[in-house]
């Protein structure tokens, strides 16, 4: 029987152990950063200095899987050099591809390195066929990445009217996945991922702990206290929970996992091009977890998708990685849109 | 990842933290601060990060063994430090599994922290550069001992 074709599987890499541990464990293509501002998860002594990528890209492109270089935040004013550099960096490095957001950045990459190939990140926000036609178009955009918004059913209509490939997220913490768009960081810290490549950077949180229980607080805003034996969520205020109208809850998102075992064939079916992972912060064992995992599932699939069932264990294992220790669906279900 | 030879999830029974709790606490100390220093030397740990640690206190606190381990880092050293500084700039307090655990890499440090087997409370900055510099270290491959192969 033929083998179905499956999504490629992208894999986090924040540290060179991630990035073996993601080739490892059956990534075709593997995410990373340089150790800057230049990318989204711009989080202290994560990421690659030279010496690290080099060995990193040689490690994958070795076994034949490729290296996705984000390049992802917005070249800030006075500094738009730095984010070029970086481009002619991952060009001369012989990455498979830049993941870039910014519109002035994609017109300096397609102009000046024409040969690279250029997937649009997340953080560009393109939600609908339009804007990653325009992207096609103007700068000759490859792939783009959807941000976590979209139903099943709005991602295919995406698909159906685009020649440019279509990566979804496919695992990972979610957040109120409006990227590239959310001020709520910026509200509390001034400053957000897409200036200086970190949601509710670390210096701005503060955890502390009494008898019974621990309370979070992100520069002085109070986000949430959890009792010893409730799951906690990262410090960010879309997962805080807030007093609204004399009732304390998860005004805006709960901290959880996207997981989207469950409609792996559907998404297969509609011709999705690849599958994200989230998790750059995330150490190499988590990454080595997820990967197994994923690679199980998206290889039952192509062997045999009429069967294809979803493992308990698997299920099992992923639940066990996520915030909040819950996953869902997010906004690929919602059957009331 | 280490596969074959998993470390369980288990907790010390109570009487071990409560003698634990009155032995000296400096023997840890010097241990670990020992251990940091070797793994330095064998040049592990990352420069740049190192340099962030500078004039920093932390406490690890093994909650279920009833011990502590206190250091400073200085002057591109690790020093054990003998008494529990009254405000450390971090402390991570965990079971011993979950020491283990991350030790081994068979745990992702968010993970025991959202299940909230891990807690950090101090300089969640200073928190971050540690986890990721463990996180980048390329431990030296263990001979195959027999009883980690299958």
């Amino acid at each position: 029987m033929a083998r179905r074709k499956v999504p490629h599987l992208i894999c986090p890499a924040g540290s060179l152990p991630a990035l073996k541990a993601a080739i490892d464990h059956g990534a075709d293509a593997v995410y990373l950063g340089y150790r800057n501002d230049t990318n989204a998860r711009n989080f202290a002594g994560l990421n690659f200095d030279h010496k690290a990528m080099v060995e990193g890209i040689r490690y994958a492109q070795s076994r034949h899987r490729q290296v996705l270089m984000a390049i992802n935040t917005f070249a800030q004013p006075g500094r738009a050099a730095d984010w070029q550099r970086a481009v002619d960096g991952a060009a001369a490095l012989g990455v498979d591809a830049v993941i870039l957001a910014d519109v002035g950045l994609l017109d300096y990459a397609s102009s000046h390195h024409p040969a690279l190939r250029l997937h649009l990140s997340v953080q560009g926000s393109a939600t609908s066929y339009e804007a990653v036609n325009f992207a096609h178009r103007e700068f000759g955009v490859r792939r783009a990445v959807l941000p976590r918004v979209l139903t099943l059913a709005q991602v295919e209509t995406v698909i159906r009217n685009t020649p440019v490939e279509i990566e979804v997220f496919g695992f990972g913490s979610l957040c109120v996945m409006n990227e590239g768009r959310c001020w709520l960081s910026s509200y509390a810290t001034g400053e957000s991922p897409n200036t200086v490549g970190a949601c509710s950077p670390a210096k701005y949180v503060q955890w502390e702990k009494s008898p019974g229980q621990m309370t979070t607080r992100l520069n002085g805003i109070l986000i949430d206290c959890f009792g010893d034996d409730e799951p906690a969520g990262y410090p960010t205020l879309c997962k805080g929970r807030f007093e609204v109208q004399g009732e304390t809850y998860y005004a805006l998102e709960e901290p959880t996992s996207l997981n989207v075992l469950e409609i792996l064939p559907e998404i297969a079916r509609i011709g999705v091009a690849a599958i994200k992972v989230e998790g750059r912060q995330r150490s190499p064992t988590y990454v080595a977890q997820v990967t197994r995992t994923l690679r199980a599932a998206l290889d039952e699939l192509a062997s045999d998708d009429q069967r294809f069932q979803v493992r308990p264990a698997w299920l099992a294992e992923l639940a066990r990685l996520s915030e909040g220790s819950q996953v869902t669906l997010g906004a690929y279900n919602r059957p009331w849109r | 990842m280490s596969q074959g030879f998993s470390i369980p999830r288990f907790r010390l029974p109570s009487l071990v933290s409560a003698i634990g709790a009155h032995l000296p606490q400096w023997p840890h100390s010097l241990a670990l601060a020992t251990a940091l220093n070797a793994a330095t030397k064998l040049g592990l740990l990352p420069e740049d990060s190192l340099t962030l640690l500078e004039g920093r206190s932390f406490v690890v606190e093994v909650l279920d063994a009833g011990g502590q381990a206190c250091f400073s880092y200085r002057g591109g050293l690790f020093r054990p430090l003998f008494s529990a500084p009254q405000a450390p700039d971090l402390c991570f307090r965990a079971n011993l599994s979950a020491f283990l655990q991350l030790l081994a890499r068979q745990e992702d440090p968010d993970t025991l922290f959202f299940n909230r087997e891990l807690s950090i409370v101090g300089d969640t900055e200073l928190g971050l550069v540690i986890k990721n510099m463990l996180d980048a270290v390329e431990w030296p491959q263990l001979p195959t001992l027999p009883i980690f192969r299958h």
